[in-house]
């Protein structure tokens, strides 16, 4: 029987075998996932008995953790939360969210550039203590941005973006309706998950961070990305003649439908207007003739070049990717010449079109987190500027500058002058697309003109009381980016 | 004496010593893990880890004395690695106590003593392990009241949903356990006895010795009690234990391959009839192929215990939380069938790994054991025992670790649990038994050859 007996020894071989195997994929491969998985209580119960690093802005502290004297032995704590919980999202025991999520493992003490951190405190004994994160937010520009956003009504949805356009930094990032986050990171685990779901299910979305999150009709602020193809297909500099018109009919159209009009700014009635002109008194005509010209696929590249179907931003997450349509017939290519038909656009993305003109045409990659610090302040890793793309030459860049320059100066975007600083700068407002629904206020503006220190988008998605009429681009996202601008400047 | 004797002489060392030192770290790995279960919980030794420790290793120390008395010749390591996994085992358990506000662990060592005192009883008791074939039928008889007993109504009690245990005033008991040993008894009487028949008679389908219609009998009633455990008791894993230790037996006796495959056809049969028509299969099997969903209350939270476990093991990690230092109270009766869950989760991969060897050196042991068996009924014995801890094994902790759908079964010397507790003790005081006779010197058996060539004659001293 021993033939047998020794088959059934390689089959009891095989079961252990396969056992071991198993539970080390379980244990070391499969670990990471579980260990991530949202689900998993006790890498959040941890969490929550340790305490997590600050997230600072400028040397301002916007989270932090505080000892408390629960079942928990620290409490997360937002000094400044309705102005900053957009970015720096909450810390909960059931989900992270912004900044809390994506630099978690900092934060916590998990990264493994905290290692030889956790190893010393590990032998004398000490609790671990997470790493410090650092934004490049500028506080005053954040006060500037969220002040002007709230002045404008009490249930004001809309978003603004700041970035340094030589070095692609975030300045600001607000969003409005917004929401506290110290309810959310509260221990009193019952009334977290009652007012999760109340701020879930509010319409207003003010969990939803719009200013990377939303993405909307650009309008006429997309009119810089149109002119900037056609200057770079080489017909046209600032001061060339371009086609207008008081209207123009889309091809392969005909009647009201593909009749493209310029709302009664009669400056833009000539046959053709000195492309300044256009400019400043965005002239739709225009720049439906323009995108036809340069054609579909001139159009899509140039969008892209500036960022658009797109993923770009890897701090804050998830990211909505700005959309310019592919394959477009002729009407729709006009359409988009003026930021309509499918083009969609967040607000970063609108700034980072201003920023990618302002910086001689080069879009800079944006980013959040300026700089990574142990417990004891050793900095673990600094940000480093990367270019994302070569959107248009200096010398396109500088003629987009001269005719935003003229569009503050002369034109509808007069409410963003500084005194004393050349200002460029960009208005829209974009039909909604959808019946009875006011339309959505941009603005985009860089400044100092010739030594662009900061790029701003103003985006306002619907007012409370106001009625179509009073929904300008100009008059309502000027003075913020003005504010802005100013805050980062002076 | 003769070349060929010389040859055939070969003679096992007793071994004691070894086994004696083996323990000391055995008992080193069961107090040590206590003491660090109270470091890691409260911040300082257990105040009772004098008689705790005094209390385990005379429970040890008692066992090595017998075994050295009475089965000298014994394998010695089989009681040492049992010893680790007993105390292992109790240091988990007292550990979830500690969380969990129970007092099991206590009532573990009380079973170890129990269990430790069926193992000295059966190796003073049993002197030679052949006596068991005379009981071949009685025990079969025995076997199958046993694993009737929880249908009878007010006696047997189910528990998360599967109807293996037995009340008894304070007492509740499960008799599968028990079971499991006399089956073996019985197989391997039966099939000393008849495996010529089983081996011989037969014809050839491809390749395939097929055995004979009329030898197929055990083996369809054998299945036949499986199926029948696995849908009246709906016990998914000693159904799949009983037939597969009927299996390897069958195999091991009659040396035909054809037996493996009838039998393995059988079980795919009635496994995918099984998934089939009872929903309780169905709801394992779902469970494991998709355990995250089901995880919610709002799921049906069927994979809870499971998902929580591998969430555990996950956080273990290679080297563990620590004794004291996870949170293995998370997954739901970590103290029995998932107590893997719960050692990997705070001894990390590297002590679940340690803890499956250790139970293969067991396998191996008594393999070992069963090859230089010299009687046909030891053989079998040994093989069967070696087959129950091994599909058990891979049974219970293929389930938590989601090699294979979960079932319920004991982990062996780990889990919490009385009868699982004595009935391995038993388990393993047969082979000792077997080992022990396999190991022992031949007695001198003079030939007709040797007497001749004899000058002078051999007088027998003692």
């Amino acid at each position: 029987m021993n033939k047998p007996i020794r088959t059934i020894s390689l089959f009891c071989m095989l079961l252990f075998i396969a056992l071991m195997a198993n539970a080390t994929y379980l244990q070391y491969w499969q670990a990471d996932a579980l260990n991530k998985d949202g689900r998993n209580r006790r890498i959040i119960q941890e969490a929550f008995s340790r305490e997590r690093g600050p997230i600072l802005v400028d040397g301002e502290t916007v989270a932090l953790s505080v000892k408390s004297d629960d079942a928990y032995k620290f409490q997360r704590t937002y000094p400044t939360p309705f102005r900053y919980a957009p970015v720096t999202g909450w810390f909960s025991y059931y989900s992270q969210t912004g900044i809390e999520q994506t630099q978690n493992d900092v934060l916590s003490g998990d990264d493994s550039r905290l290692f030889v951190t956790r190893l010393v405190d590990l032998v004398n004994g000490n609790n671990t203590k997470g790493g410090r994160v650092s934004l490049t937010l500028d506080p005053k520009a954040q006060k500037a941005a969220y002040d002007g956003l709230r002045a404008l009504g009490e249930d004001v949805q809309g978003a603004v973006v700041a970035i340094n356009p030589t070095t692609g930094q975030i300045l600001a990032n607000v969003s409005l309706p917004t929401y506290d986050p110290n309810v959310l990171a509260s221990h009193d685990f019952a009334s977290v998950s009652e007012n999760y779901d109340r701020l879930n299910q509010d319409p207003a979305k003010p969990l939803l961070n719009r200013a990377i999150q939303t993405t909307l009709p650009p309008g006429s602020t997309f009119k810089l990305v149109t002119a900037a193809a056609a200057i770079e297909s080489g017909n046209y500099d600032a001061s060339s003649m371009v086609p207008a018109g008081a209207t123009y009919q889309l091809p392969l159209t005909s009647g009201e439908t593909g009749l493209v009009d310029n709302e009664g700014r009669s400056q833009c009635n000539p046959k053709r207007i000195p492309f300044e002109v256009a400019m400043e008194w965005s002239c739709n005509t225009t720049f439906a003739q323009l995108a036809i010209e340069v054609g579909a696929e001139a159009m899509q590249k140039q969008a892209e070049a500036f960022g658009f179907n797109e993923h770009y931003l890897d701090d804050l997450g998830p990211q909505a990717v700005s959309v310019y349509p592919t394959g477009t017939d002729k009407p729709q290519t006009g359409q988009t010449g003026f930021g309509q038909f499918e083009v969609r656009a967040t607000p970063l993305q609108m700034a980072m079109v201003a920023a990618g003109i302002a910086n001689g045409g080069t879009v800079m990659k944006p980013y959040l987190v300026d700089e990574v610090q142990s417990a004891d302040l050793d900095i673990l890793d600094k940000t480093t500027t990367t270019p994302l793309h070569d959107a248009v030459s200096p010398t396109t860049a500088n003629e987009l500058t001269k005719l935003m320059v003229a569009t503050v100066n002369e034109g509808t975007a007069d409410d963003a002058r500084i005194d004393g600083i050349e200002v460029a700068g960009k208005t829209g407002t974009a039909q909604s697309g959808v019946p009875g629904k006011p339309p959505y206020a941009w603005f985009v503006s860089f400044a100092p003109a010739d030594d662009p220190q900061v790029a701003v988008a103003v985006m306002i998605e619907s007012v409370p009381g106001k009625d179509t009429s009073e929904i300008a681009g100009g008059a309502l996202g000027g003075p913020i980016a003005k504010a802005v601008m100013e805050a980062v400047i002076r | 004496m003769s070349q060929a004797g010389m040859i055939m002489e070969f003679v096992h060392r007793r071994r004691r010593g070894a086994e004696l030192f083996l323990l000391v770290l055995a008992l080193a790995v069961g107090v040590g893990a206590y003491a660090a279960v109270g470091l890691g919980v409260d911040g300082e030794v257990p105040t009772d880890l004098i008689t705790y420790g005094g209390w385990l290793a005379a429970l040890v120390v008692i066992a090595h004395l017998v075994v050295r008395f009475v089965a000298p010749y014994a394998d010695p390591v089989l009681l040492p690695v049992v010893a680790a996994l007993n105390g292992l085992g109790l240091a988990v358990i007292y550990r979830l106590d500690l969380a969990e506000d129970t007092t099991f662990a206590r009532q573990q060592l009380t079973w170890m003593s129990l269990g430790v005192a069926l193992f000295v009883i059966a190796l003073l008791v049993l002197r030679d392990h052949r006596v068991l074939q005379r009981f071949t039928y009685t025990s079969g008889l025995l076997a199958i009241i046993l694993l009737l007993l929880p249908m009878v109504p007010g006696l047997g009690t189910e528990i998360n949903g599967a109807r293996i245990w037995i009340h008894l005033g304070p007492f509740s008991f499960q008799p599968g356990e028990i079971a499991k040993l006399l089956l073996v008894v019985t197989f391997a009487g039966y099939l000393v006895l008849h495996r010529d028949a089983l081996a011989l008679a037969g014809r050839r389908v491809l390749f395939v010795d097929l055995p004979r219609g009329r030898d197929l009998g055990p083996i369809l009633l054998m299945w036949l009690v499986s199926l029948g455990i696995l849908v009246f008791q709906t016990d998914l894993g000693s159904s799949l234990l009983f037939f597969g230790l009927f299996l390897i037996m069958l195999y091991v006796s009659t040396e035909r391959a054809g037996w493996l495959v009838l039998g393995t056809g059988l079980f795919i049969g009635g496994a995918l009839m099984a998934y089939r028509f009872e929903p309780h299969v169905r709801v394992r099997v779902d469970t494991w192929l998709h355990p995250f969903d089901y995880y919610s209350d709002a799921q049906g939270a069927t994979s809870f215990q499971l998902v929580e476990s591998m969430f555990g093991m996950g956080w273990g990690g290679l080297l563990g939380r620590g004794l004291g230092l996870g949170m293995p109270e998370r997954i739901p009766r970590a103290e029995s069938d998932f107590i893997m869950g719960a050692l990997g989760e705070e001894l990390g991969l590297t002590g679940v790994i340690a803890v499956i060897l250790l139970y293969g050196l067991i396998v191996e042991r008594a393999l070992r054991a069963s090859l230089i068996c010299r009687d046909g009924f030891g053989k079998l014995v040994a093989v069967g025992l070696a087959g129950v801890v091994a599909l058990q094994v891979f049974v219970v902790i293929g389930g938590v670790t989601r090699l294979i759908p979960l079932t319920g079964l004991t982990t062996p010397f780990l889990s919490y649990g009385g009868s699982s507790l004595v009935a391995n003790w038993v388990l393993i005081a047969l082979l000792l038994r077997i080992s022990d006779y396999a190991r022992r010197p031949a007695p001198t058996l003079s030939t007709e050859d040797d007497a001749d060539q004899e000058a002078t004659q051999v007088v027998k001293m003692a």
